[in-house]
């Protein structure tokens, strides 16, 4: 039951020597073999790799160099690059892409000597809220294999939450990491937009993509972020803000803070009463553990998902237009270059990532551009300022993850706006840029898990992780 | 907002994505309701409202503009994705064509 234990528990047991990394990685491996059929979480497995890196990491343990993550195996969400290692993006036109360079939050992470067990199924370049999006078939909720696990990162999520790996690395866009993490009961953190490098993502909208952990314990969430956290020459956008001790921060006491519990969260969207009832016991031991709770306001928050599907899409159709067929992936067959370049990206992308390119294309196009995309960009101006407001009274923000734990396999698939909605509690925070986990917060009467948000202000992480620490441990 | 099939077809001319005759009623379709949900951002009074360009707060951020050469092996991957090439060219299609 090896591949069961969390980063730490994985830690201790390979310093005291009780298993090897080699024998670590061969159970996450067999449960990826036993699994992958039904669960779909993998679209490629480094299983000659893995055992490889393993082997190295018990030398390195043996010589007493081991470091935090030395022989812990690891998946990658297929978005993120790895060098040297086939990433779709879970899209065909990727499908041979072998990429020359790699994310810099791997590079952290594989410096640490953690262990690559492959690259995980997604909805095609983070287009989507069930997984359902992905050009290589949908990833089933290990909780309950006629749900859906959520996306976009609903691979690395499902892969986690079924011991296929220690933690999986994800990208967070509008909810990509916490909204599948709530729905298949695991742990997911999105950081400050710039507290990590977007080097070697996949780019969906580049002003507000975020790599982030999914891993089975809030401590662990921090280990990792602590390795990823930092500024970086490749990414202009990175923050030079050092990066605090996040796994210390997790001990801290939470009495005294003020926690806010947003009341629009709790009227849009249909929240199910079984989650609001859920998130009330939380907010209550809260209480029990001495903070101060208040009700606030962000009034902007229903707006959030029209700015969201303005901005992302522009942006999105902006940087999909380098997947042109002509210097990297799928090449369509076609007499002339336009055709090239049509054809090439009509097979190669999914219907919803077309979706997503003409609601951008048509945002940003000639007369339309002041009407839309500059139109979302003031409304995410009041978004921001929603969380200001709210900051200068709380020390951080309670939510659900989702308005409903996860739906059925193709349930929400004929209608996109209504798949759309899905992101209505976690998009908010991601357009203003701050931090925000989603922890496990119990089951539905149908046992599905819900996820409970914690949201912080800007660079707030050690709050977050604090706060979300200490409910989770409860 | 409404959007019509000579809509799809002019902006799947500018995304340069092929779509099939019998796609484009329902994109039609969908894109029409997604604009109509978004339409509800004109009700915000926006008037005196800065756009957000970014949320870092950075600004002017700069580097030595240098070449950094790359090794052969990362030279050689680079390569080995081109879809067609004479040895280390890139091979593109056509541009001047009639078409």
């Amino acid at each position: 039951m090896l591949h069961t234990l969390t980063i730490q528990e994985a830690r201790k047991g390979l310093d005291n020597r009780t298993f090897s990394s080699v024998e670590l990685t061969q159970a996450c491996l067999g449960r990826i073999t036993e699994r992958n059929d039904e669960i779909n979480a993998f679209i490629t497995v480094t299983k000659e790799l893995a055992l490889e890196e393993a082997k190295y990491a018990d030398g390195q343990i043996a010589k007493g160099k081991a470091t935090q993550l030395t022989g812990i195996p690891f998946g990658v969400k297929d978005a993120i690059c790895v060098k040297g290692i086939r990433s779709t993006g879970g899209a065909t036109i990727l499908d041979n892409y072998i990429p020359p360079h790699e994310a810099t939050v791997i590079t952290k992470i594989r410096q640490q000597g953690a262990v690559l067990l492959g690259k995980q199924n997604c909805d095609s370049f983070g287009h989507g809220a069930s997984n359902e999006n992905s050009m290589y078939g949908s990833v089933k909720n290990p909780k309950n294999t006629t749900k859906v696990p959520g996306g976009s990162s609903g691979g690395s999520a499902a892969a986690v939450a079924d011991n296929q790996c220690i933690f999986s690395i994800a990208e967070d866009t509008g909810g990509s990491i916490r909204q599948p993490a709530g729905m298949c009961g695991v742990v997911g953190m999105r950081p400050s937009y710039g507290r990590n490098s977007r080097y070697g993502c996949m780019p969906l909208a580049s002003s507000l993509d975020t790599i982030g952990p999914i891993t089975k314990t809030v401590e662990d969430a921090a280990i990792i972020m602590e390795i990823i956290a930092g500024k970086d020459e490749r990414d202009a956008t990175t923050v030079a803000d050092p990066v605090p001790d996040y796994t210390e921060a997790c001990q801290k006491d939470i009495s005294g803070l003020t926690i806010g519990i947003p009341k629009e969260y709790f009227t849009l969207g249909g929240v199910d009463p079984e989650i609001t009832e859920a998130i009330a016991r939380y907010v209550t031991q809260l209480e029990k553990k001495g903070c101060t709770i208040k009700e606030v306001s962000l009034p902007h928050t229903k707006y959030a998902v029209a700015v969201y599907y303005i901005v992302v899409p522009s942006e999105d159709s902006a940087n999909l237009a380098r997947l042109d067929g002509i210097r990297y992936g799928m090449q369509a067959k076609a007499e002339t270059v336009y055709d090239t370049y049509s054809k090439s990206r009509s097979q190669g992308f999914p219907e919803e990532v077309k979706r997503r390119i003409m609601i951008g294309t048509y945002a940003l196009s000639a007369g339309y551009f002041d009407a839309y995309y500059k139109k979302a960009q003031k409304v995410r101006t009041c978004i921001r300022q929603d969380f200001t407001n709210a900051f200068s009274s709380v020390d951080a923000l309670i939510t659900p993850t989702s308005p409903f734990a996860a739906f059925g396999l193709g349930q929400k698939t004929a209608d996109p706006l209504r798949m759309y909605l899905a992101d209505v509690m976690v998009s908010p925070a991601s357009l203003a840029g701050v931090p925000a986990i989603s922890i496990p917060a119990g089951n539905t009467s149908e046992g599905l898990p819900i996820g409970l948000q914690v949201i912080g202000p800007r660079l707030g992480e050690s709050t977050v992780l604090q706060i979300g620490n200490s409910l989770f441990t409860q | 907002m409404a959007i019509s099939i000579q809509d799809v077809e002019h902006i799947a001319d500018l995304a340069r994505i092929h779509i099939e005759d019998d796609q484009k009623e329902q994109y039609a379709t969908q894109l029409s309701n997604i604009f109509s949900y978004i339409d509800q951002l004109q009700e915000v009074d926006t008037s005196s409202v800065e756009e957000t360009c970014q949320v870092t707060g950075l600004e002017d951020v700069v580097r030595e503009d240098v070449a950094k050469d790359a090794d052969e092996a990362q030279k050689k991957a680079i390569c080995d994705q081109f879809p067609q090439k004479s040895e280390n060219l890139l091979v593109v299609p056509e541009i001047f064509s009639k078409k």
